[in-house]
């Protein structure tokens, strides 16, 4: 009865986020989640990154989690507010969104956008809350059949197709993982005990913290880099129609028109979400593009001038993609995008081995984390359309008071955790190697990746090769592994795809390569 | 002789924008429309949209006034923007919209007001809007 000790489970997790404290952390978590969301260029893995530090006073890392899971998904939230109503997307998740939903809100609809794309995120997020719910266990006790060298090969996957599909050059993408690759092997080898790239001093015989790198790269690069596009011409929100609460803001027409795309749209960001495909980008345009294809064929085609399709589909496709994200975070421990990447650091500082162990060792926390999500989903239901408002506000705030802000927070957030001026100076250090990396649009998603799980693929590595004797060949005698290098290779190829199909078809291609922006 | 008025679509601003239109009827002046903001936030309310603009524009036109208007984003300045558009356009006069602001406001964030009336070269002529009880 796999069901039913699920469902108890499930109920055991509600009951301890219902914990006021717990409680506590889901609110400030979502509502952190939904500022970030609202404000471009601020996203949920430089909010993680910001509070990573603050999380080692943590007695207890639930709290942690529930905080961290509300900011990615109250981001997805807050992200659709500014695509709405300024047609500034406010994460790369909610660009799809502001395609049609800017236009919702110049015809005077901007309620209306605003109602489908927090109606449709809750109705996906607690559909593929309870895919989540379901598929976890199953899935985690799969991987447990995993040997070292398919923990190798699917660790090389999650790096190389995040890598492939993030940026606008495979080359600097690569560059980009190679940089994050060395960052990580500083330190003593985990296996010999041999120092490695210390160049002599002690101070880098530990390696240099993840902490470290995720915050002079999300928090200290990316503030300088949105802090060095300051001045732009101020927009102003669009108008909110008067509307009544009690329908919810749609008429019964919206409504008609929304549930399908809700629903289509939660069934491409799930599974997005859940292979290495950097997050919410791509199945929300997907969505975007299936939504209008759909219209057309009905031959009310209202795209281009506001459609309401073109909002629900890509909302509940980013906010379904969360959950998606979290299945291979739980069960093998392998992030599908950044900022999952900076959740699993999380996850490292507590000791917590994701994997499918987690279930068995770490059920309580699994369990209350899920359950933190349905009624995360809850509150921003709640929250988000009564007080848009008062959200909209912060877009008031003048950016320079802002980013000096960010900044002396991750300088503190960082001297907090050693106490040493020399640990900031690092983070200073790597801070202005991201500006400059994201200046030459060298993507900063892949250094992490390749930071967090690098010394995890070199350990699989070298306990595969340990196991076979030196024997190179095990990689790809093993089927499982065999195949998921095959993937790895073809997984270079996707953003190519367009080009390709279209040589067979002996057309001219219409984009010469698929390009998703940073996720952030 | 040009007057300048430093516009913003808010109650001050459509106050000095009145008392332009009666200084430059009175004198027989042109009027120079400066709208700006700091544009350092996402979204600011005193950034005049076309149809705030096209209004102020009307009722300037409406006392018989002519009317240039410039709109651009002041590099964090506005106050020295406005000085600056004084000084290029044969300005004889500069007129402002006051609002009551706290120390403490005005110790963080500066008071342009304050700044041009003691920096301008030309006079600066002052409103307050109208309280309810006049």
């Amino acid at each position: 009865m796999i069901g039913l000790s699920v469902f108890g489970e499930l109920m055991h997790g509600f009951s301890a986020v219902l914990e006021p404290m717990n409680l506590l952390w889901a609110i400030l978590g979502v509502t952190l989640g939904m500022l970030v969301g609202i404000l471009p260029g601020i996203g949920p893995a430089l909010t993680i990154a910001l509070l990573l530090p603050i999380t080692f006073n943590f007695s207890d890392p639930i709290g942690a989690f529930i905080m961290f899971a509300g900011i990615y998904y109250g981001a997805m939230y807050g992200g659709s507010t500014t695509s709405i109503l300024i047609n500034t997307p406010g994460e790369s998740a909610s660009v799809a969104t502001a395609i049609e939903g800017h236009k919702m809100a110049l015809k005077g609809r901007a309620r209306a956008a605003l109602a489908t794309a927090a109606i449709g995120s809750f109705v996906a997020g607690t559909i593929s809350t309870v895919l989540l719910t379901f598929v976890a266990k199953p899935i985690g006790n799969l991987a447990s059949h995993f040997q070292a060298t398919d923990y190798f090969a699917i660790t090389l996957l999650a790096m190389v197709a995040v890598t492939a599909i993030i940026g606008h050059s495979l080359v600097r993408g690569l560059l980009s993982l190679v940089v994050g690759l060395f960052i990580g092997l500083i330190g003593l080898d985990s296996l010999s005990g041999a120092p490695r790239y210390t160049f002599g001093t002690l101070r880098l015989l530990d390696g240099i913290d993840v902490v470290i790198v995720i915050v002079g790269l999300f928090a200290i690069g990316e503030t300088l880099h949105v802090a060095s596009k300051l001045r732009s011409t101020p927009e102003r929100p669009a108008v909110l129609e008067k509307g009544r609460l009690r329908t919810g803001y749609l008429n019964k027409s919206d409504w008609g028109r929304s549930w399908k795309p809700w629903l289509r749209g939660t069934a491409l960001g799930f599974p997005f979400g859940a292979i290495p495909s950097g997050g919410a980008e791509v199945p929300t345009f997907l969505s975007y593009s299936i939504e209008r294809r759909q219209a057309r064929k009905k031959g009310h085609d209202e795209f281009g001038e506001g459609a309401i399709e073109g909002v629900a589909g890509p909302e509940a496709a980013n906010n379904a993609s969360f959950s998606g994200v979290l299945v291979p975070l739980l069960t093998l421990g392998l992030p599908t995008s950044a900022t999952a990447a900076v959740m699993l650091a999380a996850f490292q500082i507590f000791n917590v081995q994701p994997g499918p162990q987690l279930f068995e060792d770490e059920s309580t926390l699994v369990w209350t984390l899920i359950a933190s999500l349905y009624i995360g989903n809850l509150i921003l239901l709640i929250m988000n359309l009564p007080l848009i408002q008062i959200w909209v506000q912060v877009l008031k705030v003048p950016r320079p008071l802002l980013y000096a802000g960010i900044l002396v927070f991750a300088c503190l957030g960082v001297y907090s955790l050693s106490g040493s001026g020399y640990e900031v100076l690092m983070a200073l250090v790597i801070g202005v190697v991201g500006f400059f990396m994201r200046k030459l649009d060298f993507p900063i998603a892949p250094v992490v990746l390749g930071v967090i799980l690098g010394p995890a693929m070199e350990e699989q590595f070298r306990r595969s090769l340990v196991i076979s004797n030196g024997d190179a060949s095990v990689f790809v005698t093993r089927p499982l592994s065999a195949v998921i290098i095959v993937l790895t290779v073809l997984a270079l190829f996707v953003p190519y795809l367009p080009r390709i199909v279209a040589r067979l078809r002996g057309t001219q291609p219409t984009h010469d390569r698929l390009t998703f922006g940073e996720d952030d | 002789m040009k007057i300048l008025v430093g516009y913003v679509p808010t109650p001050e601003g459509e106050a000095a924008l009145t008392a332009a239109a009666t200084e430059a009827e009175l004198r027989g002046a042109s009027i120079l429309l400066l709208n700006t903001s700091r544009g350092d936030a996402y979204i600011d309310a005193r950034y005049a949209n076309a149809d705030e603009l096209a209004a102020a524009e009307a009722k300037l036109r409406e006392h018989g006034v002519e009317v240039t208007i410039q709109q651009a984003v002041s590099e964090g300045d506005v106050a020295g923007a406005l000085l600056k558009a004084a000084a290029a356009e044969d300005v004889g006069l500069i007129v402002l919209g006051l609002r009551r602001r706290s120390p403490v406001g005005k110790l963080i964030l500066g008071s342009t007001a304050q700044r041009v009336l003691l920096e301008s070269p030309v006079p600066v002529l002052a409103v307050k809007v109208p309280s309810p009880h006049d």
